[in-house]
């Protein structure tokens, strides 16, 4: 009963999205007020209806209800519990209705924190969300529905996939999607300004919360998956520009892209025509990810051919609304006025350089991803686009704009003065050569990773520069300094902080080229280098999960004789699905870990092992963790949060605010 | 991240272990250059992964014959245009440079140029001189009865 509640509850859902989507078009259109108010309990009430159905689903999955077709293809009786729960998105199905849940949350978030909007605007933005919300639930309960039963239920469900049983699995795709589909919050405002014709500084100033929230869990998610990817695949890799990598990163720059030209609309009323392009283009790029990722287009073109109702349905979806969007951005964009002025030399000036070169990042990734695609569709030619390419051309883009991003920081709003501002990083920069001196003294080699790692210095004490140089201006006292950054307004703090993050992950990424590997067969007992340390097997040992084997060893690591910490790599056996997925041993040392992943055993009592020194290396994610906690920090902004403008406080600031 | 992101249509099972001690060449330098070699050749049989990176015993094969003919005394270029003749493009991970590639190869620097230009037209129109709005002899008039003279040489900048 209680999953063909949830069935119905989705069924429901979508003849909700529909009313959402029409009563408040046509009311706007009316002017009726009325019609217009029916907008936000539609959409809250399409959210609950859809937390039903997904609940239903997970209901499901955690009694083992094998009369689901979706159940039996992902979950096991013996799986643990909390992959009961997070195999629940684990699959196709799943993550759809997980995809459209979000998206109705985000319609649900609008209708509640958007009292401070106008009605025309606030009934327009969810009534495109509503229609989003329409076209998904259709796609789910014509084409992929989770609530499919079977005639006759098997005993026993054929499992999640091992390398999906993982705690990460449980918090990444949530934290992915909230990121993914949160832009759709701006792309339905952008629709909406574009059809009623308004945008305005107030506009952006509704626009640029969504943005950064989306923005923050985007980069959270995105995080989390790397480092998934780093201590499951058993290699420690953690990038592969992979598409679906690549699904993810391009709304992700976009959305970056975003946040900066927004605040130059918010600010000065500049970029308006450019801003609203983004906010299309952020949520149009993640609609394109959901096709690449949902159709199997990009296992192969045939693998789309054998399913084409999945991915042409998708396609339907993605060329409507990202077509219409862009008709309507063409059919208005020329009427909209034009803002503010500025100088070449200024805030906005560097922040156009900012957006012109994540524009041309942001082109290369989507590029690069469809490109084999294309050519094959076309001339039937296969070529593959790795990694090798990524970085060849976008390592020359990434280092000056990591370049300027300090600078940028740096200059006032409307006319500033280039001197100046180079003056004021004086600081930032010898601490950056200083860096990349000393780095290339004790690590050496590649030529790369020491430019890198100095510009990535020259990015977090320049990052922080511009608030520390404010608060210590002229000041009489350390009280007076403390007392100024704390007046500091907030998102003058998240841009500091954000930046910051950003160099400490390109430190992280600079120090890959440092890392060291050894690849042995292990003798228990035999001490091997890995980098600063050695490390050794202890023991070798089979032991029994709750539905998996494994075999596991115990690896010391010493430093100078002294065993420091162990690791214990393993190797599992899923019974269910017959299939292998390792365990690497890692331990955290300093900023840099020490990584090792076993494979097969030799009858001389040998084990073939992969041992890595990998200097650095977390603080690609804690830059990650600290980006996104600069969002959160001018996510809390009272400006922000509450849509009204306000001074920051009486403390004396030497310069403007922000 | 991206295995998590294919679910639904994994295929291969996944093991851990790529290039195993025993495939390794007893010459560090040698052995060095072949994995460059390898980590640029994309397992044809694997869902986007590096021959260096796979398990596969395509992949496998590939290395051994990459370190074979290292060991004959090929050049790595050598060697990468003896796998590409056998696999042709597909195997390549840094597409080669050919017809069918140059927008590829060209996109960052046309994405580059195309944004430059269009931000310096944006800038040329705005900056561009607001047209001089001629007073109509109504306006002038208006202006009369008010006591005001028009401004020099007759023109509001609106």
């Amino acid at each position: 009963m209680i999953v063909e509640t949830g069935h119905y509850a989705l069924v429901l859902a979508l003849a909700l999205a529909l009313l959402q989507f029409a009563i408040p078009f046509a009311g706007a259109r009316l002017n009726d007020p009325a019609l217009m108010r029916v907008a936000r309990p539609t959409a809250i009430a399409q959210f609950s209806f859809l937390a039903l159905a997904y609940g239903a689903l997970t209901y499901a999955h955690v009694v083992s209800d094998f009369s689901l077709i979706n159940v039996i293809e992902n979950s096991h009786s013996l799986k643990p519990f909390i992959y009961k729960i997070s195999g629940v998105w684990g699959n196709h199905e799943g993550s759809m209705l997980l995809w459209v849940l979000v998206l109705s949350l985000c319609g649900a978030l609008i209708a509640i924190f958007s009292s401070a909007m106008p009605d025309k605007l606030r009934a327009d933005a969810l009534s495109v969300q509503g229609l989003l919300g329409a076209a998904f639930l259709l796609f789910i309960l014509l084409t992929s529905n989770p609530f499919a039963r079977v005639g006759q239920p098997p005993w026993e469900g054929r499992d999640l996939n091992p390398i999906l049983q993982d705690p990460g699995l449980a918090i990444h795709p949530p934290l992915l999607y909230l990121g993914y589909v949160g832009f759709s919050i701006v792309f339905s405002f952008a629709a909406a300004a574009l059809i009623g014709g308004r945008i305005d500084a107030a506009w952006a100033r509704f626009a640029r919360p969504w943005t950064l929230f989306a923005w923050v869990a985007l980069t959270l998610g995105i995080a989390m998956g790397s480092y998934w990817a780093y201590y499951t695949l058993g290699w420690g890799g953690f990038w592969f520009w992979d598409p679906v990598e690549n699904a993810s990163l391009m709304p992700w720059i976009a959305g970056t892209a975003l946040l900066h030209s927004a605040a130059v609309m918010e600010k000065r009323e500049a970029l308006k025509v450019w801003t609203i392009f983004l906010s299309i283009l952020a949520f149009s790029l993640s609609l394109l990810g959901t096709f690449l990722v949902r159709s199997g287009v990009l296992t192969s073109v045939h693998a789309f051919a054998s399913d084409p109702e999945r991915g042409v349905f998708i396609l339907g979806i993605l060329i409507f609304f990202i077509g219409g969007a862009l008709a309507l951005f063409a059919l208005r964009a020329g009427s909209l006025p034009v803002g503010g002025l500025f100088a070449p030399i200024s805030r906005e000036g560097a922040l156009v350089v900012n957006n012109l070169l994540l524009s041309a990042s942001c082109a290369t990734v989507v590029i690069g991803t469809l490109y084999p695609l294309a050519l094959e569709a076309l001339t039937g030619e296969k070529i593959s686009v790795g990694p090798p390419f990524f970085n060849t051309v976008l390592i020359p883009i990434a280092l000056p704009l990591a370049l300027l991003m300090p600078i940028g920081q740096m200059l006032a709003w409307k006319r500033s003065d280039l001197s100046a501002a180079l003056a004021r990083l004086r600081a930032a920069f010898a601490a950056g050569v200083a860096a990349a001196a000393a780095l290339g003294a004790w690590q050496g080699t590649p030529f790369l990773s020491i430019v890198s790692a100095g510009i990535a210095v020259y990015l977090v004490v320049g990052g922080v520069s511009d608030i520390v140089q404010r608060a210590a201006f002229r000041a009489s006292s350390a009280g007076a300094v403390v007392s100024r950054l704390r007046g500091m307004p907030l998102s003058a703090w998240g841009t500091s902080i954000s930046h910051a993050g950003m160099g400490l992950t390109l430190l992280g990424l600079a120090a890959t080229g440092w890392g060291v590997e050894n690849i042995v067969a292990m003798k228990p007992g035999d001490y091997y280098d890995v980098g600063p340390y050695k490390l050794g097997i202890e023991e070798v040992s089979p032991r029994n999960g709750p539905n998996y084997s494994e075999i596991y060893a115990v690896m010391a690591v010493r430093s100078g004789g002294e065993t420091i910490a162990r690791i214990e790599p393993a190797k599992r056996f899923y019974q269910a699905r017959k299939m292998q997925r390792s365990e690497a041993g890692i331990v955290t040392l300093g900023l840099g870990q020490v990584y090792a992943a076993i494979g097969e055993s030799h009858p001389d009592g040998t084990i073939d092992a992969r041992i890595y020194w990998k200097p650095f290396v977390t603080l690609i994610w804690i830059g990650a963790l600290v980006m996104a906690f600069g969002g959160a920090c001018s996510l809390a902004d009272r400006r922000l949060r509450i849509g009204v403008a306000r001074r920051a406080s009486a403390v004396a600031m030497p310069e403007a605010a922000e | 991240m991206k295995r998590f992101l294919a679910i639904g249509f994994i295929i291969a099972p996944l093991v851990a272990h790529a290039v195993t001690p025993g495939e390794m060449l007893p010459d560090p330098a040698m052995e060095a250059r072949a994995r460059a070699i390898t980590s640029e050749l994309r397992c044809l049989v694997c869902q986007n992964q590096s021959v260096d990176d796979s398990d596969a015993a395509l992949a496998r094969d590939l290395r051994v014959l990459v370190r074979e003919k290292l060991k004959e005394g090929m050049s790595n270029a050598e060697v990468k245009e003896y796998v590409h003749s056998r696999y042709g493009d597909f195997v390549l991970l840094r597409p080669p440079l050919k017809l069918g590639t140059i927008l590829l190869w060209a996109a960052p620097f046309l994405a580059l140029l195309a944004g430059a230009a269009a931000v310096w037209s944006a800038a040329r129109r705005r900056r561009g001189p607001a047209a001089p709005v001629e007073l109509t002899a109504e306006e002038r008039a208006r202006l009369e009865a008010l006591g005001l003279s028009a401004p020099q040489g007759g023109n509001l900048k609106k």
